[in-house]
């Protein structure tokens, strides 16, 4: 049976989506690795959406592995913790995976892995509310499925919105990337405990995870860890194979029936969402008390010799990590961080790895799609299809080609999330997303 | 150094296959069992009055675009697949020499692909189908040639045939009594029509094999059921409510009114276009509602036998209109006033 408790009416899912081949057999079956300790590591104050962080070391200063180095700028905000111990030799903007310059912290690895002083904590289970959320703020922890959204915000919703629901989102519907399906089967007990402690913030006691079909392994792996959990009830359920599954508002749909308003958030229907990894870490971060200083990376796609899945130290140059996977084939064509789908083109291997990070994937020049050359909208319709968000695609683009950006949020311009499932299927190859973030870029919501 | 020739771009990274010339060629394809049972019916005039038709869309696709400046797209598949469908609604007997008729489909090529497609700013710009907008324009300037309908021989070198009315042209005249005596009986009508062994346009007598392409393009996604299915409904209630000659309410044959005419032709392969139809699916269904509306109103009440061809050309009018009031539901809409 490929899920434990629940729905016998079939699959769960949304309406729209697209199936892109899903690549994920170059990495499925490779156990999670530890990276070469980086001899320097790059460590930007802003990893998150949010304030950035405002730097609490100076030049020169030694430090611990885990010491918080910049302390949170504001309410939506993460602070940031060196991931080795060694000196601070450089402070100043370095270009993150977006291509903008940030405030970065450089420090340079002793090698001898001190840590700073955790405090453990083996009874978590009898922690208030409070207590956890505090052990959380202070790890630093964002979401870590891709938009890096400070997970204290999403745990501490205003009094008139209460929470009932808490999934726990094991779609990882990006094709390629094997990060929370290689921790789900490796980790399976630390992340459903890590449910758990969502669940007692918000004092409910039924919780969910949400696994694609197409991961049965982890499906089992799951169901086997949540069914021995006494007192508390964790359903884990199947869902349809499609992208963007793992995307907050469809996985909401596909497992409550709920509908998140337009522009609206998960928590206005009573539910929070979080991905497998950030489960993983508010887990270490309430057992043991580390901050998140590393995080697991699907290193891979065909233009990289050997494709791997590892666990790394946040600030690690992203050459690092090529190096290690055997390096670039001869006929690279583009080199992204996170996933094809929504995932960034980087112009440069001389990045970090951050927290958001999930993916480092290499696609020969044969799998680049070329969009220079794009062609008119022939207005059949498969863009609206298989829109997840119901909106018209094709219209967003012709508006914002035209320069008609205002005109464009009479389309709901602002509904966009940007999955990328409109320029995926669109016959023209023209570049919709790109459209409508310039329109974004010239208009207020 | 391979970094410094990496390629950066917005995502998504991946694409699917899809590509406007492939669906161009797939829907050409799809018309090829029409087109072989026109040549078995109409003999090698029907293959000639169509080749002309796609010779001269395409070249006037490619003087257009030369004269105008634009990037050469006859290879996308377009230009060809507009040529072979108003081949497909012309009579056969316009490859004759006496009369001479041969600039007939050359001047509805030209006006198909540069007036209607080009002039309105090319592929996807188009407001009407350029297919169709050729056939009305040659209907209202050579009517008496647009009319000449041969008698379908199966014999596949005949060059002489004679000349017959429609069986919409028949109905609309003369009434069902008189098209049941015409082909024998009841079952043999309803399957000479399914056949195609009829006059009529080049692609539009042989219903079964228009079926069978349209069904291909169904299993391929290609076209969707909304447009046809409430197009053919529509004329099929309407037949049947007001088909009637004298007989009063409830009494006409809708079988016979979807059978005969471009009506399946035109349902499955012109009212779906793309480019000048709803791209909402609530949309379309109105769309076909409406084609199905105007061509039963032409049939039983205008002055022509046949309406599919103005019916589209004049819910295109509207398509503009349908997509603007008729959208996609924005989800989580419903509840966004609580905010």
């Amino acid at each position: 049976m490929s899920f434990i408790k629940g729905n016998f009416l079939g699959l769960l899912t949304f309406k729209g989506g697209i199936h892109p081949p899903d690549r994920k057999e170059l990495t499925k079956d490779k156990p999670i690795g530890e990276a070469r300790p980086p001899r320097t590591v790059a460590i930007p104050l802003s990893q998150h959406i949010g304030a950035p962080c405002k730097p609490v070391v100076t030049i020169g200063q030694e430090i611990k592995k885990g010491e918080m180095i910049g302390e949170p700028g504001g309410f939506v905000s993460a602070a940031v913790h060196s991931s080795v111990s060694g000196k601070v030799i450089a402070m100043g903007e370095f270009p993150n995976v977006m291509g903008r310059m940030v405030p970065s912290i450089v420090i340079e690895n002793d090698g001898k892995e001190e840590w700073a002083i955790l405090k453990d904590n083996p009874d978590y289970a009898n922690l208030s509310s409070d207590e956890l959320k505090e052990k959380i703020k202070a790890a630093g922890i964002v979401g870590l499925g891709g938009a890096a959204f400070p997970t204290i915000v999403k745990l501490s919703p205003p009094k008139e919105k209460p929470i009932d629901t808490v999934i726990i989102n094991g779609a990882e519907c990006e094709p390629y990337l094997t990060v929370d399906y290689r921790l789900m089967l490796e980790k399976p007990h630390e992340i459903i405990e890590g449910l758990k402690v969502l669940m007692k913030v918000f004092g409910i006691n039924k919780g969910f995870v949400g696994i694609e079909n197409n991961k049965p392994e982890a499906l089992r792996a799951m169901g086997k860890a949540a069914s021995e959990t006494q007192d508390v009830e964790i359903v884990v359920h199947a869902l349809e194979v499609k992208y963007p599954q793992g995307a907050e508002k469809m996985l909401i749909k596909a497992i409550t029936g709920r509908e998140v308003p337009a522009r609206g958030l998960p928590m206005d229907v009573g539910v929070v969402v979080q991905n497998v990894s950030t489960t993983f870490a508010i887990y270490e971060a309430v057992r043991y008390g580390k901050p998140l200083i590393e995080r697991v990376v699907t290193v891979t796609g065909e233009g990289v010799r050997e494709s791997k899945n590892l666990l790394v130290k946040i600030g690690t140059p992203i050459s690092q990590l090529i190096e290690e996977c055997g390096g670039l084939k001869d006929s690279t064509g583009k080199i992204i961080a996170g996933g094809p789908m929504m995932g960034f083109a980087l112009s440069s291997l001389d990045m970090p790895v951050t927290k958001g990070t999930s993916g480092i994937l290499v696609l020969p020049e044969d799998k680049v799609v070329h969009t220079e050359e794009f062609g008119p909208c022939i207005r059949c319709g498969r863009c609206i299809d298989v829109c997840p968000m119901g909106l018209m695609p094709s219209m967003l683009s012709i508006y914002s080609e035209k320069g008609f950006y205002e005109g464009s949020k009479e389309y709901n311009l602002w509904d966009c999330f940007e999955c990328g499932s409109c320029a995926y299927v669109c016959p023209s190859k023209r570049p919709i997303v790109q459209f409508i973030r310039l329109a974004k870029s010239l208009t207020k919501p | 150094m391979k970094e410094n020739t990496v390629i950066v771009s917005v995502s998504p990274h991946i694409r699917s296959e899809e590509t406007v010339s492939h669906i161009m060629w797939t829907v050409s394809l799809s018309l090829l069992p029409a087109f072989v049972m026109a040549i078995y019916f109409f003999g090698p005039r029907a293959l000639f009055v169509t080749a002309l038709c796609i010779i001269s869309s395409i070249l006037s696709e490619y003087f257009v675009q030369k004269a105008m400046k634009k990037k050469i797209t006859i290879s996308d598949g377009s230009a060809f697949l507009t040529g072979l469908l108003l081949g497909l609604n012309l009579p056969a007997s316009l490859w004759s020499l006496n009369p001479f008729t041969l600039h007939v489909p050359i001047i509805g090529s030209f006006v198909a692909i540069v007036i209607t497609k080009q002039l309105f700013g090319g592929l996807g710009y188009n407001i009407f189908n350029p297919a169709l907008i050729g056939r009305v324009f040659l209907m209202a300037s050579w009517p008496r040639a647009m009319t000449i309908w041969n008698e379908p021989t199966a014999a596949f070198l005949a060059f002489d045939a004679k000349t017959t009315a429609t069986p919409l042209g028949i109905l609309k005249e003369e009434g069902t009594g008189r098209l049941i005596e015409v082909f024998g009986d009841r079952v043999n009508l309803y399957t000479q029509l399914l056949i195609g062994h009829r006059s009529g346009s080049i692609g539009e007598t042989s219903i079964i094999a228009l079926l069978i392409g349209a069904s291909f393009l169904l299993y391929k996604r290609y076209i969707t059921w909304h447009i046809p299915a409430s197009f053919l409904g529509t004329v099929a209630v309407l037949a049947w409510i007001f088909g009637g000659k004298g007989t009063g309410l409830f009494t006409g044959d809708p079988l016979l009114h979807l059978l005969s005419g471009g009506l399946i032709l035109g349902a499955f392969f012109m009212a779906t276009d793309y480019v000048t139809c709803p791209s909402v699916k609530t949309g379309q269904i109105l769309f076909g509602i409406g084609c199905g509306a105007l061509t039963m109103l032409i049939r039983l009440k205008g002055g022509y036998p046949e309406g599919v061809m103005f019916a589209i050309l004049l819910m295109n009018c509207f398509t503009p209109l349908i997509d603007r009031s008729m959208r996609s539901k924005v989800f989580g809409a419903v509840k966004v006033k609580t905010k």
